[in-house]
């Protein structure tokens, strides 16, 4: 299941887009517990959607600069497929030139 | 450069059993018979990726019906060692005009012998893709109809695991 495929990561990642929050605001706002929300906000910083950082004695949640870590690893796994494609095409196509 | 731009910045190198004059034009003249097919982003399925192979010059795709999708522009075209294109491709899987939020990918091709040619790719600047990407990004994960939903779910699936 993706980062953002459960319904309770979808809104706590909804409310984050709307700017930072700690965890206790979020589990105030949400129908589930703090342990809840942590569990889920670590899977989605673990996908690179979201970061954290401390501030004073609370640590706040903040969408990560434009998930830019999944996109990161989109374009890794997609440029191995299409490298690959474009190494069997110039092979196949030289041998055939000659 | 900051440590968060390097982390960020995809490379990849590749080494072809061909000439790099020849690897070069199978990159530009022959774009279309390489490039992943059910990698798109518009409505309509795929017809021709296309590759204005000059500098300014365009890439989309063009649809079965005829639509035509700009995916960026060619910016270094040297042929036959470099080429660098941009990436105008948001988190919403739609063409952003703006150059500024779009990333760019740069080929280089290396003579090793008079068969071999070594490929040495890089795809840079992905943090200009910008914060507001992020919220494109809940959009088109929770849209699963068009026809790029199979590119989602093998993005979902990568970010799932990363």
């Amino acid at each position: 299941m993706s980062a953002l495929g459960d319904p309770t990561r979808r809104a706590i990642f909804e409310r984050l887009a709307e700017g930072p929050s700690a965890v206790g605001e979020l589990a105030k706002d949400l129908p589930v517990s703090r342990p809840a929300v942590s569990q889920h906000l670590k899977v989605l910083k673990e996908a690179g959607l979201v970061s954290d950082q401390q501030v004073g004695n609370r640590r706040v949640y903040q969408l990560d600069p434009a998930g830019i870590g999944a996109l990161r690893a989109y374009l890794d796994q997609f440029w191995n497929q299409a490298l690959a494609a474009f190494k069997e095409a110039a092979e196949q196509t030289d041998e055939e030139v000659r | 450069m900051t440590m968060q731009t390097t982390d960020l910045t995809v490379r990849k190198t590749v080494t072809v059993s061909a000439p790099r004059e020849h690897a070069f034009r199978v990159w530009t003249e022959r774009f279309n018979d390489w490039w992943p097919s059910g990698h798109h982003i518009g409505e309509a399925d795929m017809e021709r990726a296309v590759i204005e192979w000059r500098e300014g010059g365009r890439l989309y795709e063009r649809g079965v019906d005829g639509s035509e999708c700009d995916w960026g522009r060619v910016l270094v075209y040297e042929p036959p060692s470099r080429i660098v294109c941009s990436w105008q491709i948001g988190g919403d899987w739609k063409f952003d005009p703006d150059p500024e939020h779009g990333s760019e990918y740069e080929v280089r091709f290396i003579e090793q012998d008079e068969n071999t040619t070594l490929v040495e790719f890089e795809h840079r600047n992905l943090e200009r893709h910008g914060a507001e990407s992020a919220q494109k990004l809940y959009g088109a994960f929770s849209n699963e109809a068009g026809g790029w939903s199979g590119i989602l779910e093998g993005f979902a699936k990568v970010a799932s695991e990363s």
